[in-house]
């Protein structure tokens, strides 16, 4: 028997004929709405998909889209990403985070900026890489700039086990961790929000299980479909949002059944819950959601690195500019194209607001794509 | 543009251009210069120079000295020019070995020959320890025009858009080789001297249009300038384009896009309709371009722009890359 190979993952999943015979269902199911239904996608990684694929060009003109706030590097404020410039200019400094962070602008400038300024600056694929860094700088700090939802969550509190277990002297955390079921809440509590059902991120749930979403059928009656990231993944729970409605349901549904289980992985939960908990948090676009991050528990102050150089961090909140929408854009009010700054003062190279600063945020989405319909 | 430069201003794509126009172009205006062309033609000559500098320097498929040479013979031969004279120019760090010179200049010669070219001119520099990366390479070239008029100024819709192998081989091998990620043993870079493909296709009279290497900023990033150079639109079906497993992989993995990846023995053409079927059965006669195919036309449906169209039936843009290469958070 032939191995398996990471192509037998995804090459099922973008099968044309399956595709158009998805548009076909909801097509027919779409006529029988009484109404436009618009679905929210919570995860940036679902924008990228619907964008990149061109979704929105096979559905019927009454499903519509809500780009979802649910990007790790879209929903950072300027002030900490002001934080981790800041820290990367430290004496013997090793700021370390994940791919797209760099990239995204603080008051002063990006990561990207401070590296051309000097700043030892690194990207890794896996928080665990810090453990390398760290061993072969002994005379230097390494902090993790730890961002994420409740996917990459429980890789950090994995490296801060590690470094505990091993006493490493020589990492600290900067923890910039939120998540999913907060925003959604928040969203929802908005007297003007018009999302109707949502499009749950599989990605968290693998971790996290599907209970978390159990809230929002059962108290807002909003229908949640938790989704892969494939064209078919997500054509197929398109499909099964509209056959709720137009069969009166109002459900939890699980599309990506090859990984997600009600309780999720527990072994990751557990680790968080050690290390981590609940902490308020202010979203770029969004503004304040209480409990909507996770911080360090107090016990592990000396790895948390805002406590360790605290008296050189800025303290000051900074508001995105005042011509952004993206906070009506995450809402569902307005979309990219809207905007009046949207790829003029506003670009993926020089990006203004939220939705524009990584790829999976919606404005650079519709930026990067293009919508030719 | 920034006030210091950053890594992204060397990526090929959009923030390079914006580089390259607000500071080289301003002071340089002239003519030939702005026409944007893989190597400057001037009389029956083509002229063009490149500095290499990759990490590592010995990769999966080829090294430095292999790449300079294929890459600046490349320039050349995709203005339908022979390579025909190099200049060298080394830049090495204190306490390089002699040993890995020797294998680099090795390589170099290996693919002089091949291209008929030999080196005539040359310098050497020799700087402290951290003021380099272990070597930097430039090579300047100098060719003979064979077949004159070939331009990226010229697609038309007549031409139709094709692509000698498959993308973004080298790209993928770099970041793998760099980043420590063992993905595959059959991953190799796709290194490799291109003046004989094009003399085939000239030999058989073939009418191009027009070459161009897919280095830096990948295929996306030519396809994209001649869209703008010759005001057409580009529209291409995304399952044609020739990619490998290995590379498919890779670009699942880290969250990147096949068309955006460097590449070094990769080749567009535009090429007059009648002439694609003779130009595809001459190609394939090559080993290394088994998955040569013709991508797309040329149309007018949106000028200067560049469509890709998916085999389920939508479209979309597809833009010249920009920022630095960076992997997908989750």
């Amino acid at each position: 028997m032939s191995s398996l190979q990471l192509k037998d993952l995804y090459d099922g999943f973008r099968d044309p004929d399956v595709i158009k015979g998805y548009q076909k269902v909801i097509a027919t199911d779409a006529q029988k709405l009484s109404r436009t239904i618009n679905i929210m996608e919570v995860c940036g990684g679902h924008t990228h998909t619907i964008m990149k694929y061109g979704i929105l060009q096979l559905l019927p003109e009454n499903i519509k889209f809500v780009h979802g706030p649910g990007c790790p590097v879209c929903i950072m404020p300027k002030e900490r990403i002001d934080h981790a410039y800041v820290l990367s200019q430290q004496p013997n400094v090793i700021l370390v985070t994940l791919g797209d962070m760099i990239k995204v602008p603080g008051s002063n400038g990006s990561l990207q900026d401070a590296r051309s300024k000097g700043s030892d600056v690194r990207f890794v694929y896996s928080p665990l890489d810090c453990l390398k860094i760290a061993k072969e700088n002994p005379d230097k700090t390494v902090i993790f700039f730890a961002i994420g939802f409740e996917t990459t969550t429980p890789m950090t509190a994995a490296l801060l086990d590690t470094v505990i277990k091993e006493d490493i002297p020589n990492i600290l955390l900067h923890l910039n961790h939120v998540t999913v079921p907060e925003p959604m809440r928040a969203l929802i509590s908005d007297e003007a929000c018009i999302i109707d059902a949502f499009l749950g991120p599989s990605h968290v749930s693998v971790i996290s299980g599907s209970k978390i979403y159990e809230e929002f059928p059962r108290d807002w009656g909003k229908p949640v479909v938790v989704s892969g990231f494939e064209p078919v993944d997500v054509m197929q729970s398109i499909s099964m949002i509209v056959k709720q409605f137009i069969e009166n349901r109002c459900e939890l549904e699980v599309e990506y059944h090859r990984a997600v289980s009600r309780e999720g992985n527990l072994k990751a939960q557990a680790m968080v819950d050690k290390y981590f908990q609940k902490v308020d948090f202010r979203w770029r676009g969004l503004g304040d959601i209480p409990q909507s991050g996770l911080g360090l528990r107090a016990e592990y102050d000396k790895y948390n690195a805002e406590k360790i150089y605290d008296a050189v961090l800025p303290k000051e909140e900074i508001d995105d500019h005042k011509l952004c929408i993206c906070g009506d854009i995450l809402k569902g009010k307005a979309s990219p194209p809207q905007c009046s700054i949207f790829g003029t003062a506003c670009k993926p190279t020089s990006p203004v607001g939220s939705c524009m600063v990584s790829s999976e945020g919606a404005c650079s989405a519709y930026y990067k794509y293009g919508n030719l319909i | 543009m920034t006030k210091t430069i950053t890594l992204a201003q060397g990526n090929g794509g959009e923030e390079n251009n914006d580089l390259i126009k607000k500071v080289f172009y301003k002071a340089f205006k002239n003519e030939i210069l702005e026409r944007s062309e893989d190597a400057a033609v001037i009389g029956n000559l083509a002229m063009t120079t490149d500095s290499f500098t990759v990490s590592p320097l010995f990769f999966a498929g080829a090294d430095i000295g292999k790449l300079a040479v294929c890459g600046t013979c490349n320039d050349l031969a995709m203005m339908g020019a022979k390579p025909k004279y190099l200049t060298c120019s080394v830049i090495i760090e204190e306490g390089f070995e002699v040993e890995s010179l020797e294998r680099i200049v090795e390589s170099m010669r290996a693919e002089l020959a091949i291209n008929g070219a030999v080196v005539v001119s040359g310098d050497t520099k020799v700087v402290p320890k951290g003021s380099v990366d272990k070597i930097f390479i430039n090579t300047t070239g100098l060719g003979e025009i064979v077949q004159a008029g070939i331009s990226s100024n010229n697609v038309s819709e007549e031409d139709v858009i094709l692509i000698n192998r498959d993308i973004g081989c080298h790209g993928a091998t770099i970041f793998a080789a760099r980043e420590g990620i063992e993905m595959s043993s059959t991953l190799r870079s796709d290194c490799n001297s291109l003046y004989p493909q094009v003399k085939a296709l000239l030999d058989a009279g073939v009418e191009i249009t027009a070459m161009r290497d897919a280095t830096r900023g990948g295929v996306a990033a030519v396809l994209n300038e001649w869209a703008r150079q010759s005001d057409v639109c580009i529209e291409v079906d995304e399952e044609k384009l020739p990619i490998s497993d290995e590379v498919k992989g890779i670009c699942e993995m880290l969250g990147f896009e096949a068309t955006a990846l460097a590449n070094e023995g990769t080749f567009v053409l535009a090429i007059k309709k009648g002439s694609a079927a003779k130009a595809l059965e001459i190609l394939k006669s090559f080993e290394v371009c088994a998955m040569a195919s013709v991508v797309g036309e040329v149309t007018q449906k949106y000028p200067k722009k560049v469509i890709l169209k998916s085999p389920w039936g939508t479209s979309r843009f597809l833009e010249t890359p920009n920022g630095e290469l960076l992997p997908r958070i989750c």
